[in-house]
């Protein structure tokens, strides 16, 4: 949150009595005007959105508003849990309600970037706080009692010198009546005094899901619903010349054929395809067969990763590049080295394999559309439909934010949202439901983009790190990168040693790219500390102690033109020490001897959206089985883990899903435009047999707690591929493993 | 063409095409959306429901191969003792994230326990192993299924997780 944004309230009395609170942060005099705006209708932008919303109802039910997106990174559950604690309510009163999409209302409800908590945490601390304040004061005035005598617990008060008692439900509309209070004045509860947040909590729909409820996007049912696939280009970049659509519209089921222009923006705008509408999916998917459809795919022609690694291998052996960061003078550092050390690292494209697939249920009617979406960016996604239908207002467009089966950054993008609202747009007054199949959503993915890096390091004659150089391959069109293709410039050693250069060279791709969890992060991490584990092994020393070298004398490094997260230096030895002790990584056998079982430890570190990561992963290697025995992690995100139910969670997911980007073969492949891998069994996920034991400690500073999607999983991949080196002499300096 | 379904001790008439599989006649004929669509290739295990008490991947049933089968889906399978121990003990240790493939998850954990009720952590392991957790809640679903079976959880060690990396 930027300093010069602050909390403020506004109260009122609940439509059915009691208390409502709202808390939006930004400047105090539009608060009005976002507030009408939400409730008279009319889309303005404002400066002050909704960030809380809280009320207690006269029954005592407690009623807070989820407004980000839950993809199951337990933000439904953790969100509210930090709002009840300060206003130390019963949490099994609690009610959750997800928001709408409704930018002027909340301001950007995003899933991503592990910014929830962050963001989120003063301000929600705030207003429990505030709520919790006013009820005591409505009890204060109707008892005629100081407000200090009084004391609150599982949404009760009491006064304890008369043995009175009352609930928050019965002072509800009294407290209604009262102005509130200024954030910044009510004093939050001690660490200590938490009873909620700290505490492992089920999530909220967690007995829902296992009823079966309907609860996912997938799950919309609306009368009269149909349903719809939707056949694009067998190619990227591919447009639609002509479609024969008699055939398809006499298969059993099927209602409407639709052939749908796009606006020829192959990224975030919508792919010409053919829509095939039915009275069950299943149907209009196979009536897909039936469709005899020309594109035009000249564009993708001789866009293919054979050719990409080639090019990328022909930069790397060209030099220069554009340079993006220079500190010192690297070169006049290599040439004065005692030893340098130089190694080229690549890893592959990835799809995100979200469990439910894209879909998306619109139904347009009147000049108006309503559409139920799993997505991450909903707010996004109804200013793009609005755009895109042409509609003269926001208001025009309704999103439901629905619970989405999986993110982990696929559903930052709203194509597939696009696609049904332009389906739903040529079939007036029917509710349609697009759905797509595996194979559409294997092959339509913004990718994980690939990339190269050709490094150097030199080495001083006391085995110090002095230089450290980076040319980078990605791809893009002259110095503007695709979408997650871009370098980290503090990637470290960057910022630790005195010379450094990062140089690009960009290539153009017909492929979409996109952010997959801990975008950039989870593939350099990968490149950098198994690189800087060869230069420790140069250096005659392990990647820890280089690490703890680099990482040197208590100091909070400021980013780069200030943009981005601080270094601390501190929290980076602390998860560092804490893993190395875990592990009992000193007791580690010496280097592997012939003959001697291939089983080893490895290590890397990593520091990304604001967390603190250190990983060691003991694995052993047999012909091409790679046994990993066990993972053990140490993270810092703070002072608080607010639920550790969902934090381990996170952590967990994060380390299996490295591992599985590392030892299941995932790659994605493409020739002349044409996506490869099609499903589940070429493009292969994390099983349950793939799963190590993994022990996690946390590392508790002095700091506010920062979120906990992404920056567990980047170091699980080198500390795998270290440990393979370790157990084998192998260095695997290209992803996916690849032992056979 | 019309098929008589029994359906979560119910009878249902639907009239599809007999290819459809079972899977689209439950979430789209029927409402039962709690059975999930991942994959269509039965390689994810997100659809798995019970055909006579025995895991199948609705995906991959035509509706015409079911005939007199008794057919139960997650909506239901709480009504069993074993259906209802793995709810609990999914609940206990707040076994999931996202949650989409929890539903085939507990319906083939149920098919595991019916037929081996004190499975081993390999027999587990061989058991669950076509049934997808994006999110890869895998440690936390193989100790609710030793807590639903009344096995210890800590009982037996964790010899780590394999895979062939070619």
């Amino acid at each position: 949150m930027r300093p010069d944004r602050r909390t403020f309230l506004k109260a009122s009395l609940l439509a059915g009595g009691g208390l409502a609170l709202e808390a939006f942060v930004g400047a105090p005099a539009r608060a009005a005007a976002a507030s009408n705006a939400a409730s008279g209708g009319q889309a303005a932008a404002a400066s002050a959105v909704l960030t809380a919303f809280v009320s207690i109802a006269p029954d005592g039910r407690v009623t807070i508003v989820a407004k980000n997106p839950e993809i199951g990174q337990g933000v439904k559950t953790s969100l509210p849990m930090i709002i009840a604690d300060e206003l130390d309510c019963d949490w099994d009163a609690v009610r959750i309600v997800q928001a709408d999409a409704d930018l002027a209302r909340y301001g950007v409800q995003v899933a991503g970037g592990s910014t929830s908590t962050p963001n989120n945490w003063l301000p929600l601390r705030q207003t429990g706080a505030a709520a919790r304040a006013m009820l005591l004061q409505a009890a204060a005035q109707h008892w005629s009692v100081p407000v200090a005598e009084l004391s609150t617990a599982k949404s009760r008060i009491m006064h304890a010198t008369s043995g009175r008692s009352c609930g928050y439900g019965d002072v509800a509309n009294a407290a209604a009546q009262l102005a509130p209070p200024a954030p910044g004045s009510v004093p939050l509860k001690k660490p200590e005094e938490f009873t909620i947040i700290g505490r492992p909590v089920a999530g909220f729909d967690g007995p829902r899901v296992l009823r079966g409820e309907p609860l996912f996007g997938i799950d919309t049912r609306l009368p009269g619903m149909l349903y719809a696939a939707y056949e694009v280009a067998p190619a990227h970049g591919g447009r639609l010349v002509q479609a024969d659509i008699a055939a398809a519209k006499a298969a059993p089921g099927v209602r409407h054929v639709v052939p749908i222009k796009g606006d020829g923006n192959a990224d975030t705008g919508l792919a010409d395809g053919v829509a095939i509408v039915a009275t069950h999916w299943w149907l209009a998917n196979q009536a897909r067969r039936k469709l005899v459809a020309e594109w035009d795919v000249s564009a993708a022609k001789g866009h293919s990763t054979e050719r990409y690694r080639a090019r990328a291998q022909a930069a790397l052996d060209a030099g220069g590049g554009q340079e993006l960061r220079r500190e010192g003078d690297p070169d006049a550092a290599l040439a004065a080295a005692a030893k340098r050390v130089a190694a080229r690292y690549d890893y592959p494209f990835l799809a995100h394999g979200t469990l439910e697939p894209q879909n998306c249920t619109a139904l347009f009617k009147d000049g108006r559309i309503e559409i139920w979406a799993p997505s991450q960016t909903p707010a996004r996604g109804r200013e793009l439909v609005q755009k895109m239908l042409g509609l003269p207002a926001l208001d025009a467009v309704t999103v439901h934010v629905t619970r989405a089966g999986g993110g982990f950054g696929r559903r930052l993008l709203n194509d597939y949202m696009l696609q049904a609202a332009a389906i739903a747009h040529a079939l007036p007054g029917t509710p349609i439901q697009l759905i797509w199949s595996r194979e559409d959503d294997i092959r339509r993915d913004y990718y994980r983009p690939a990339g190269w890096h050709g490094f150097e390091a030199a080495l001083d004659a006391k085995g110090r790190l002095t230089a450290f150089t980076d040319h980078f391959v990605t791809f893009g069109e002259g110095t503007r990168v695709t979408r997650a293709g871009d370098l980290t410039l503090t990637m470290p050693p960057a910022d630790l040693i005195p010379n450094v250069r990062f140089s690009q060279t960009a290539m153009p791709t017909v492929l979409t790219t996109g952010w997959l969890r801990a975008p950039g992060s989870n593939a350099l991490c990968f490149a950098s500390q198994s690189f800087l584990d060869e230069v420790a092994l140069a250096a005659g020393k392990d990647l820890p102690a280089l690490m703890l070298e680099l990482v040197g004398e208590a100091r909070v490094i400021a980013p780069p033109g200030g943009r981005g997260a601080p270094f601390d230096t501190v929290r980076a030895r602390s998860v560092i020490e804490k893993v190395l002790q875990a592990s009992h990584w000193a007791a580690q056998a010496p280097a592997r001897v012939a003959g001697a079982p291939a089983r080893a430890k490895g290590f890397a570190f990593y520091f990304c959206h604001q967390g603190y990561f250190a990983e060691v992963v003991e694995a052993s290697v047999a012909g091409t089985e790679v046994t990993v025995h066990k993972v053990w992690v140490a993270g810092d995100v703070g002072r608080h883990i607010v639920n550790p139910f969902g934090a381990e969670n996170q952590v967990r997911g994060a380390i299996i899903d490295g591992l599985a980007q590392a030892l299941m073969g995932q790659s994605i492949e493409v020739v002349d435009g044409a996506v490869q891998q099609s499903n589940f069994h070429d493009f292969r996920l994390a099983r349950m047999p793939i799963t190590p034991e993994i022990e996690i400690a946390w590392v508790r500073s002095d700091h506010p707690p920062t979120g906990l999607g992404e920056p567990a999983l980047p170091p699980v991949i080198p500390a795998l591929t270290n440990a393979i080196f370790a157990a084998t002499g192998r260095r695997i300096r290209s992803l996916p493993v690849r032992l056979g | 063409m019309g098929y008589r379904l029994h359906v979560n001790g119910q009878v249902h008439t639907v009239e599809v095409p007999g290819e459809m599989p079972l899977l689209w006649v439950l979430r789209e004929s029927l409402g039962l959306v709690g059975t999930k669509f991942g994959c269509g290739q039965a390689l994810c295990g997100a659809c798995t429901v019970h055909v006579d008490g025995v895991a199948q991947r609705s995906c991959s049933v035509p509706v015409s191969t079911i005939g007199d089968a008794k057919i139960t889906t997650i909506e239901h399978i709480g009504e069993t003792p074993i259906g209802a121990r793995l709810q609990q003990a999914w609940l206990e240790i707040d076994v999931m994230q996202c949650g989409y493939c929890q539903a085939g998850q507990v319906m083939n954990a149920a098919s595991l326990l019916a037929a081996t009720p004190k499975p081993t952590r390999e027999e587990i392991r061989d058991a669950m192993a076509g049934n997808i957790c994006r999110c890869a809640c895998y440690n936390r679903i193989e100790t609710a299924i030793r807590m639903a079976a009344g096995i210890d959880p800590a009982g037996e060690a964790h010899d780590g997780g394999k895979s062939h990396a070619t």
